[in-house]
């Protein structure tokens, strides 16, 4: 048996998580959003709007922005920038993510001291 | 979806790992971990926040010594009149709510095998998996006449924000009409590569509104402006001409204290405020640790996880770690990989598989006045052959001019990432 099927068996035994070695990390949509939360707010919920909420965007229109922005069909000052950094894919999986959030309330800005 | 060898072989044991784990918590009951947080900036104050929203049920510890947080970038701003400290001072209560405890306190060492941390208050900390984001220590000992606190309490780096921005704003409005203000710019890498010339322009701003006759000297130890060079360029030689006289290739020899002198190897530069800003190591906890793995200086992570490579358990954050190419010390930076690294031990410390394909933003805005702004932007994503992260080619690039609407996302940047830090 190979060092890898031994591990697999030593998984099955004690988590039987086979399923999740397949489907392979089920929070990568999640990581590939997180990395736009530095300037869009925490889960897409901008402090102030600026720049724009994501969260409960509608998927398809989110996408064509973001491939428009990569195609320079979409004026900007920094998303065509950013977004020639992702694949297809990962617009695709970024653009579902925040379409599968609740818009909510805003960001609050942190407290002063 | 498949799961290459690699791939599953990493995930497998980083599970096997997390069985070990499990068996040693001891955290509150239901808990699914103890992560403990040194360094409460924007690579730990994020990372702390991460773990716990993503996880509730982990038990999550900050340890920071300063009461508040207080941001580096928009503090060149503060120096230039174009903000106040307050506008940049933050409590750290937003994490409390969250159910984070933050300790008032300094960590002085890490026991990796006993997986404990220890703090200068005596408390010992235990842990399942630690995050270390200790940010820089100066090199003093470079600068010979810097090594007195007195002397560092008179020429000043301001390079972490507080005391020292409040005191290098006092000298600038203390000093005459007609004075020259000197920045002595250490060799990269250091943390913010932009900082040093969007204090240039800001420090600028001032003198042209406040004290015209006044000029600036900047003594780059690099051999040429290594961020954004066009666009600072063009502020110098624009709005600011006649004001700047910048020198490349000026490594720092030594400093005059009493004599308000820089001194260079063949040159010697006299001024009125002398900010001399030293070279950078990662901070003593990281040294202390054993962190440390390349050049005595900085701490090696794998990308993936930023766990250390040198000891396992403890990961690494922020302007500590050994830079990936292209890739700079800035708060942008240390948000990203605070978010990569929270994943990854809540996956570990559930026995989730660890992703493998690292994806990572940059974004670093320069104000040069009050209200014009421009950017840096890049890409990064893990490159398993090359076992590091590197900049996706095409992406990222630069602002084509500083202009108002950027101050306004500049703004709208800070607001968010310190929100996504503490709120």
């Amino acid at each position: 048996m190979s060092k890898a099927m031994t591990l697999l068996a030593v998984v099955l035994v004690s988590g039987g998580w086979a399923q999740s070695v397949m489907a392979a990390d089920p929070q990568y949509a999640r990581s590939l959003a997180a990395t736009c939360f530095t300037c869009h707010g925490t889960e897409g919920r901008s402090v102030n709007g600026v720049p724009p909420s994501l969260a409960g965007q509608n998927k398809d229109y989110m996408l064509k922005q973001m491939l428009e922005f990569r195609d320079g069909k979409r004026p900007a000052t920094i998303m065509h920038q950013h977004a020639k950094g992702y694949t297809n894919d990962q617009l695709e999986l970024i653009a579902g993510y925040f379409a599968s959030l609740t818009p909510g309330r805003a960001t609050p800005a942190p407290a002063a001291r | 979806m498949t799961v290459s060898r690699r791939e599953f072989m990493k995930w497998a044991s980083a599970s096997a790992g997390m069985t070990a784990v499990a068996g040693c918590a001891t955290g509150g009951s239901g808990s699914a971990g103890r992560v403990v947080v040194v360094g409460g900036g924007y690579g730990g104050a994020t990372a702390a926040k991460y773990v716990k929203m993503w996880a509730p049920d982990i038990d999550v510890t900050l340890v920071e010594p300063n009461q508040h947080f207080i941001s580096c970038p928009i503090s060149n701003l503060v120096l230039g009149g174009n903000a106040q400290m307050g506008d940049i001072t933050f409590s750290y209560d937003g994490l409390r709510q969250r159910g984070i405890r933050v300790i008032r306190d300094s960590a002085v060492a890490i026991d990796a095998a006993q997986r404990q941390v220890r703090l200068a208050g005596g408390e010992t900390l235990a842990y399942d998996r630690a995050i270390m984001s200790p940010g820089i220590e100066f090199m003093f000992d470079q600068i010979p006449a810097l090594k007195s606190a007195d002397a560092q309490n008179r020429i000043l780096h301001a390079w972490k924000a507080g005391a020292q921005t409040v005191a290098l704003r006092k000298q600038l409005e203390s000093m005459r009409d007609g004075g020259v203000y000197v920045l002595q710019i250490p060799l990269a890498p250091y943390r913010c590569p932009p900082g040093p010339y969007e204090r240039v322009c800001q420090v600028a701003d001032y003198f042209k509104k406040a004290k015209p006759k006044s000029k600036i000297i900047v003594l780059d130890s690099n051999p040429d402006i290594i961020s954004k060079k066009g666009l600072f360029l063009a502020a110098w030689n624009g709005m600011y001409k006649g004001m700047i006289d910048y020198r490349p290739n000026s490594e720092i020899a030594d400093v005059d204290v009493k004599g308000m002198t820089v001194k260079l190897q063949f040159d010697n530069v006299k001024g009125d405020v002398l900010n001399v800003v030293p070279a950078q190591r990662a901070a003593d906890i990281a040294v202390k640790s054993g962190l440390i793995t390349a050049n005595n200086r900085w701490c090696g992570i794998d990308w993936t996880t930023c766990e250390s490579t040198a000891v396992k358990g403890v990961h690494v954050l922020g302007d500590s770690t050994l830079s990936a190419p292209a890739m700079p010390k800035s708060g942008s930076m240390a948000n990203q990989h605070a978010k990569v690294c929270a994943a990854a031990v809540v996956a570990m410390l559930k026995g989730q598989p660890v992703n493998a394909d690292t994806m990572m933003m940059n974004t670093c805005y320069s104000f040069v006045s009050g209200d014009s702004a421009m950017h840096v932007a890049s890409v990064h994503r893990y490159d398993p052959a090359q076992k590091t992260i590197a900049p996706v080619k095409g992406s990222g690039g630069i602002s084509s001019a500083a202009s108002s609407a950027e101050a306004a996302y500049a703004w709208g940047w800070a607001r968010n990432i310190w929100a996504d830090a503490l709120v």
